[in-house]
This record gives structure tokens, sequence and C-alpha cells, in this order.
């Protein structure tokens, strides 16, 4: 082969892996170039910084009375629950999906069969654990749409969960979980704090 | 005239893109009705831009004022509430439109061979679609904007592992905020409409490059040449022809546009839902959630399906591939002949069970499960359970069972012979 021709002729080899080369130098630059784009979608300083725990002040809440607050944007409830309403919860066991709460959605001082540090005083977010819409606090027995075995508790008005009045779920729902229990803790008889527990 | 269009073919090919677009762009003689929703989709396509443009002008997309400013567009806006009203109304003419364009598809085999990449694109224009009716219902900012977007938005949070996480990404926040607003007003009025016009214009690319399928669904490119048209003996050009007989779909599509846009803009609550005049409020969901009419076959299918495993993202799963299967349609069917006028009764009877499965699971989206009551209790199996639930089950089967059992029936179909000529 002349001088001239082996200048003309095609090296494909050295061409297949400049084209490799250049393509994943490349990709990576792209996927790189895609990194600030998105990270600017996951919650900014500032929503993050909104996160932080909530005083409430519990001395008003009467017997029998549930109090809506917000944190972190959600729905978060404070009932305070009478003797006839904790004497429902173990009657209830049999019909519920997790009775014992051992799925981890409550912190471990609130794993016990009331679901709460003190007896009386429940707390929770009031946000089904089905696709997040607010249930409904439905504390009369045997309602007419719920029907007569209903004994007082929480009913999700987007697919019809049922949960009791510790925020556990029935069997058989849309919702595969109990209510969450957020972490909070006694300021003193009159005041929690939710957003941070016992020791936090 | 001819000399301004000369100076401009010269320099840009004009005249070539009118002629094959549409000019001289050759169809089947046989047109029926059901070929009236393609250039009725057009239409709403470009109907939406140009009064999503408009709203954008006095539209704020920030959670103090968004409310107020679709009220601000109602009652202050110098004919704001046309505006506003043709492009909700508009909303959901698009997927009457092209509910009946995906069901003329489905009677006459227009996704068959070579028409597969033509029906994935309009698979893909009906996904964005989708979003865009999605990311859409959240901007006024009303109850069910807000309820409805926080279902949706959770449903992802039901996949394994990434789950809350990507639920927290879609959202920017720790619930639906401010945040989540200003991110779905800008994939609604930017994103989402210029990947719909890249899809639409494939989408005709692939229709004119392939040709139209005619309710025979016969080749009708590949006859003879009729020697006084120059095309083939069943072929005429679309205009002036089609364009004459578009024309009449519009005025007649406009004529009932019109007297729901005048008399009924909220059908009942069906377009648009009562709940979203209430201003959105996180800490207190509606009585009664269902989402826009377009929405409920798949939620009705959504909601039939229970959890298990301690998890429900099977219901979310399943009402995925609901959506997905579509994609899977042209290597599904295993006829041999295209139109619904030379299958045998097996595809008949399926395609008619696919529609009343469609339809009823429609209603069952749009109504609370107990609508039915219940078994009585003496019943076994079925003792208690709500009527509504066990129906929704029933058809959601029957829906994917029209997909999947589809290469065995039609396979085994008694088809009839297919005419040369068109009918």
């Amino acid at each position: 082969m002349s001088e001239a021709a082996a200048d003309q002729a095609v090296d494909s080899k050295k061409r297949r892996f400049l084209l490799g080369t250049t393509g994943v130098v490349g990709g990576v630059g792209v996927a790189a170039a895609a990194v600030p784009f998105v990270m600017s979608f996951w919650p900014s300083a500032r929503a993050r910084a909104a996160g932080a725990p909530v005083e409430v002040d519990i001395s008003k809440v009467e017997a029998g009375q549930l109090i809506t607050v917000e944190w972190r944007g959600k729905v978060c409830w404070v009932l305070n629950r009478t003797k006839v309403m904790l004497a429902t919860l173990p009657k209830l066991n049999p019909v519920l999906a997790d009775p014992d709460s051992s799925v981890p959605q409550q912190p471990a001082n609130c794993k016990n069969e009331h679901r709460s540090i003190k007896d009386s005083m429940w707390v929770a977010i009031g946000i089904c654990t089905h696709l997040g819409c607010s249930p409904t606090f439905r504390p009369e027995p045997a309602p007419a749409d719920l029907g007569t075995d209903w004994l007082g508790g929480f009913f999700c008005p987007c697919h019809q969960s049922k949960f009791d009045l510790a925020g556990r779920v029935y069997r058989g729902m849309p919702a595969p979980t109990n209510l969450v229990i957020p972490p909070y803790k006694f300021l003193s008889d009159a005041k929690i704090v939710i957003g941070v527990g016992e020791g936090g | 005239m001819d000399k301004i269009l000369g100076w401009i073919d010269a320099r840009f090919p004009l005249t070539q893109l009118w002629e094959s677009q549409w000019g001289k762009y050759p169809a089947p003689k046989n047109f029926n009705f059901w070929y009236y929703f393609g250039s009725l989709a057009a239409m709403v396509l470009v109907m939406q831009i140009i009064t999503g443009i408009f709203l954008t002008m006095n539209y704020k997309p920030d959670a103090k004022y968004a409310f107020d400013s679709v009220e601000y567009i109602m009652r202050d806006v110098e004919w704001g509430w046309l505006i506003r009203y043709m492009h909700s109304t508009g909303a959901s003419a698009f997927f009457v439109v092209v509910y009946l364009h995906m069901f003329r598809g489905l009677m006459y085999g227009s996704y068959q061979k070579p028409r597969e990449l033509l029906w994935i694109f309009g698979c893909l224009i009906y996904l964005v679609l989708m979003g865009e009716a999605f990311f859409g219902y959240l901007l006024p900012w009303g109850q069910m904007s807000y309820w409805g977007a926080q279902v949706i938005v959770n449903l992802f949070s039901t996949l394994p592992i990434i789950g809350d996480s990507l639920a927290l990404w879609i959202r920017g926040d720790f619930t639906i905020s401010d945040v989540t607003l200003n991110r779905f007003f800008a994939f609604h009025v930017i994103a989402l409409p210029l990947v719909l016009l890249g899809l639409v214009a494939a989408h005709l690319t692939a229709l004119h490059e392939v040709g139209s399928n005619n309710p025979d669904g016969i080749d009708v490119k590949h006859q003879p040449i009729n020697p006084e048209t120059g095309l083939p003996l069943d072929m005429i050009y679309s205009h002036p022809y089609y364009s004459i007989k578009d024309l009449v779909g519009v005025v007649f599509f406009l004529a009932i546009f019109s007297a729901i846009l005048f008399f009924v803009p909220e059908m009942g609550g069906y377009f648009l839902e009562a709940n979203n005049f209430i201003p959105a409020d996180p800490l207190q969901t509606p009585a009664h959630i269902a989402p826009v009419w377009y929405f409920t076959p798949y939620y009705a299918i959504l909601r039939a399906v229970p959890s298990f495993f301690a998890t429900q993202v099977w219901g979310v799963l399943l009402m995925g591939a609901a959506v997905m299967i579509f994609f899977a349609l042209p290597w599904l069917d295993r006829g041999k002949v295209r139109s619904i006028r030379y299958r045998g009764n097996l595809y008949k009877g399926w395609l008619a069970a696919f529609v009343i499965s469609f339809i009823v699971l429609g209603y069952l989206g749009v109504v609370p499960i107990t609508v039915w009551g219940q078994f009585p209790a003496s019943w076994p199996m079925l003792g208690t359970a709500d009527i509504a639930t066990v129906a929704a089950r029933v058809f959601t089967v029957v829906y994917f069972a029209f997909f999947l059992l589809m290469p065995w029936y039609t396979a085994r179909d008694k088809t009839k012979p297919v005419p040369e000529r068109t009918t």
C-alpha cells in the first residue's frame, strides 16, 4: 500500500474507539448537567425549616373532644378520650388488621394498647395511610351510615377506610396500616410538643 | 400572489408542505362519522392553547392568590368568565373527542400493521393529556384541586422503598403546598404543551407517511390508478373534500360545545366539581372525593383492588397497567382483518363488553362505594360486601380480559371475506 492510499484508508477500529469514548464522556456530561435540575425538586431550605416542632396547649381539650393542629403542614389530632372510648379499644381487636401495632407507625413509647403516652390523651397525624385524605372523626356509636357495629372511630371519606379511636385500621380496608403517631412529649400536664420525642 | 408564493417556495418549501400534509394528501373516499374526531381534537388543542395563554395573563400561581385570581378572572376580567369556561369545558371536550377517536381505532383496527407507531404516538398523546389535565386541575387551588392532587401524588408513595421519597420529591414539600402549585403550573403551561405539540407533529407525520385507514380496513393505496384523478381508485384529495366534511363536523361540535359552555359549564359537577369553589384547606378533606369524569374508570379500578401484604401498591399498579396496556394493542391483535365490519362475533362481543366495562367503571368511579348497598349477610362469600365494589372488580376483570385474551379470540374469530374496493 502506498503512503497516499494509507492516508486515505479508514481506520474503523480507531473511529469506533473515538466515537465510543466521545459518547461516554458526553453522556457523563449530560448526566452531570441534569443534577441541578433534579435536585431543585427537593424541598427547599425554607420548606425544611418550616417543619419545626409545634407546642400545643391541651388544658382546654375537654373529655371526648378532638382538636386539630398543624405540624409540617399536616393535620395533627389531639383527642382527649373518655373512659367509655378507651373501653371500646380491646373489644375491636378481632376486626383490626394490626391490633398490636406491630408495624412501626408510632414511636416506641406509644406501642401499647391505647397507642399513646398517657391513656386518655391521644396524638396522631390525621392523614389516612391509604392516599392521604383526612379521615372524619365519628365518635358516636352505631350511626345509620356506618352500621350498628360501629363503636366510634375515624372514617375516611375518600375510600371508606375505618379506624378505631386509637387510629388502628380495620381489616380489609384500602388503608394498609394504622394511622401514624408522630413523636411528641409532655412539657407539663397542660402542654405537649409535637415533632420531638422524649429525650429528643 | 403567484409571484410571492414562488419567491417563498424558492426559499422555504411552503407549497410542498401544504400539499404533502393536507392539500394533496390522498385519503380513502369512504370516511364516515367516526373520522371527525381527529380534526376536532386538533381544533380543541388550539382552543386550549389560546384560552390558556389568555388565562395566564390574569392567573397567579401562588397558594395565597391562586383561588382569588381565578375568581377575579370569573368576575372582574372583561369576558374572563368566557375564556375560563372555554378552557375548563374544553378540557372535558378534549377527552370526549379523544375517547371517540380511540374507539374509532378499536373498531376499524387502525392500530394494526403498518400503523403501530401511529397508534403509539397517539397513546403517548393520551398520556400527556392526562398529565395536562391533572396538573391543570390543581391550579384553581380549590378543595378538589388540593385533595385530588394529594391523592394522586400519594399514589407514588405506595411504591416500595423509594415511594415516600419520590412523593416528597414530586411535591417539593411535606404536603401539597405553594411549591407544588408553582411547579405544576410550570408543567401545565410550558413543559407538557411543548411535549404535546411535538407528539402531535409525530402523530401526523406518521399518519401521512403510512396513509389513513378506513371503515373497511382495506389497503386502498395499492389499488390501480384512476386515470381521471391520478389517484388509486378509492382515494380522493383531502382538500377540498375532507376540508369541507371536517368543517361540517366543526359546526356540529361547536353547536354542542357552545350549548354546554353557555348553559351548563359545570355540567352538574362533572366538568367542574362543586367542592372546587371552596378554597383549598389542608386541614379539611371534603366529604366525597371523586376525580373529574375522564379519570373515573381508572379510579374505579384503583378502588376495586384491596390492599394486601400491608401495602396497597397493587391497586396503583393495576390502574397504571389499565392505561399502559393500550400501547400493546398492535401486538395483541392476531386478527386477519382490520375492520369490525368483517370481524366475527367474538371480537364484536368483546369490544362491546369492553365499552360497557369502561362506562360502568366510569360511573362507579364518581359514586361512593356504598351506592348499590350491600349483599345480604346470608349470602355465602359475598355476604355484607359492597355490591359496587364487587361490580367494579368484575368489570375490571372484563376490562383486562378484552386485552389479554385478544391474541386468542382474534385468531380464532370467524371473519368475513374483505372486499377489494371500499363499500
